[in-house]
């Protein structure tokens, strides 16, 4: 855990740098970022097992569970250090309560992080309450090193509010 | 860190949290034909410095649910007669998209003792909750509610006409069937591009249908009267002399299961008589023989009246007043 906390510091930095200097005339980025998003499909087969599919989303409501999904790759020739992704929620969906509850979120439009369980909310009377999944923002995930040609796949799970 | 540990460990269905407050408002779902816009951004150092990238984004509309509710508005059986009843239902969009629905009144319902017949749907245009003639709009067929938005809910009257023939503590339902027009059927039934913005509709949980019940009970209401007289002659006795002074008693008991309005017991003062001015009663409690300032009046030349009002089945009442014979 204290490790965790090392690097999301060390993030915070990267991202303030990150502003100060804007990417101009840089070469091609070195990483690629694909998003998809999956609608999860649940059934049962001839035998009672319960099946859990995800197909692209055709009819999609209230209540349906989507995953999102962004696929990273290291297309350059060197390592990528303190890799930091950061997915604003769409507004329509909220996190679905199984999520990881390590997952590094945000209930404050990104300003604060942390696993879900250490945040709270500040409501509208000036008391706070424990925060909730569909109280997060944000979710992110921090990688410290990507090597030339890894690549990988960042998912999170939502449900249609 | 090894990524392929992150990813496993994102799908690890663990429910660590036991949530006792409750969910921050969102009941409705949100709207058909909201979008939603996935992007995620990464920032990393490389060589050279800090960068960013974004990802694509990814768009999904969101689709029309088909959902609506019916209930009845009555809070027990409509005390009914022959002739006109009014039974009021609700109808609530549950959808998340606006939509119009059908409105079947079916008055052969299992079970009746009688059956009504549907004289019209109409549904309350200004929004009071009664049935007000000439004021809310009755449906012409095929009876259907205007446009509907999310969880907008309609007040609906089905009119019935209850036959003569009728028969007290008989009782009818009526049913009201409330479907989208866009379709109904086995939740999940889909109906491609029918939804807001070209989306799908698709049906949900309420089979896009939904029925309530009213009830009918028929209280026949009708009132016996009966009226005795105890007579006191000047000598203490019971004879019917010149001085006696007769006592008349009128005991109304309504009848029935029902309520019937402006119930007033009047009599004339008999002839060879004269009225014992103030002694007119109701059940023990003195009238004056003024009219205007309490329910009842009396004089001789009129005679008594006492006006009760609304009545209901079971009760009994007991006017009094009191003559002397010439």
């Amino acid at each position: 855990m204290s490790n965790f906390k090392h690097v999301l510091i060390t993030v915070a930095l990267a991202v303030s740098a990150a502003l100060a200097s804007p990417a101009l005339a840089q070469e091609a980025d070195p990483v690629s970022l694909s998003g998809d998003v999956k609608a999860v499909v649940n059934s049962v087969d001839d035998e009672g097992n319960s099946i859990t599919q995800l197909v692209e989303p055709s009819t999609i409501v209230p209540g349906d569970r989507l995953v999102f999904g962004t696929d990273y790759s290291n297309t350059g020739e060197e390592p990528v250090k303190n890799f930091v992704v950061t997915n604003p929620l769409p507004g329509p969906v909220r996190l679905a309560s199984d999520a990881d509850a390590d997952l590094t979120v945000s209930v404050d439009g990104g300003k604060t992080w942390g696993i879900l369980a250490g945040l709270n909310v500040t409501l509208e009377d000036g008391t706070s309450r424990t925060a909730q999944h569909a109280d997060v923002t944000h979710v992110r995930w921090i990688l410290a090193e990507i090597a030339p040609g890894e690549s990988g796949r960042l998912e999170y799970p939502a449900i249609i509010r | 860190m090894d990524t392929q540990k992150l990813i496993s460990s994102l799908f690890a269905t663990s429910v660590l949290m036991t949530f006792t407050l409750s969910a921050p408002a969102m009941a409705e779902g949100v709207d058909a034909g909201s979008l939603i816009e996935n992007t995620a951004t990464a920032t990393f150092e490389d060589g050279e410095g800090s960068r960013t990238v974004d990802s694509n984004t990814v768009t999904v509309q969101v689709d029309e649910l088909l959902d609506v509710t019916v209930t009845t508005q009555d809070s027990g059986p409509l005390p009914s007669e022959p002739g006109q009843s009014v039974l009021t239902f609700e109808v609530t969009n549950q959808g998340n998209g606006p939509e119009e629905f059908t409105l079947t009144a079916n008055p052969d319902v299992a079970g009746n003792d009688f059956d009504t017949t549907v004289t019209s749907i109409a549904v309350d245009t200004n929004g009071n909750g009664v049935y007000d003639e000439g004021v809310d709009a009755i449906l012409t067929g095929p009876e259907t509610t205007p446009t509907l938005v999310a969880d907008e809910a309609i007040t609906v009257f089905v009119i019935v006409e209850v036959p003569s023939g009728v028969s007290n503590d008989e009782t009818s339902d009526v049913e009201l069937l409330a479907e989208a027009v866009t379709g109904t059927g086995e939740p999940g039934t889909t109906f491609a591009g029918a939804g807001v913005d070209g989306g799908d509709a698709i049906v949900g949980t309420t089979g896009a249908n939904g029925t309530a019940t009213g009830s009918l009970l028929i209280g026949l209401t009708n009132v016996d009267l009966t009226k005795a007289v105890s007579l006191v002659d000047p000598f203490g006795g019971t004879s019917a002399v010149p001085g006696s002074v007769a006592t008349f008693t009128i005991t109304a008991e309504v009848l029935g299961t029902g309520s019937l309005d402006s119930l007033v017991i009047s009599d004339g003062i008999p002839d060879d008589t004269t009225y014992v001015l103030g002694s007119l009663a109701l059940d023990g409690a003195p009238l004056t023989d003024a009219s205007g300032d309490d329910a009842g009046e009396a004089s001789a030349a009129t005679g008594i009246a006492v006006d009760i009002g609304t009545v209901n089945g079971g009760d009994t009442f007991a006017v009094t007043f009191d003559v002397t014979v010439n």
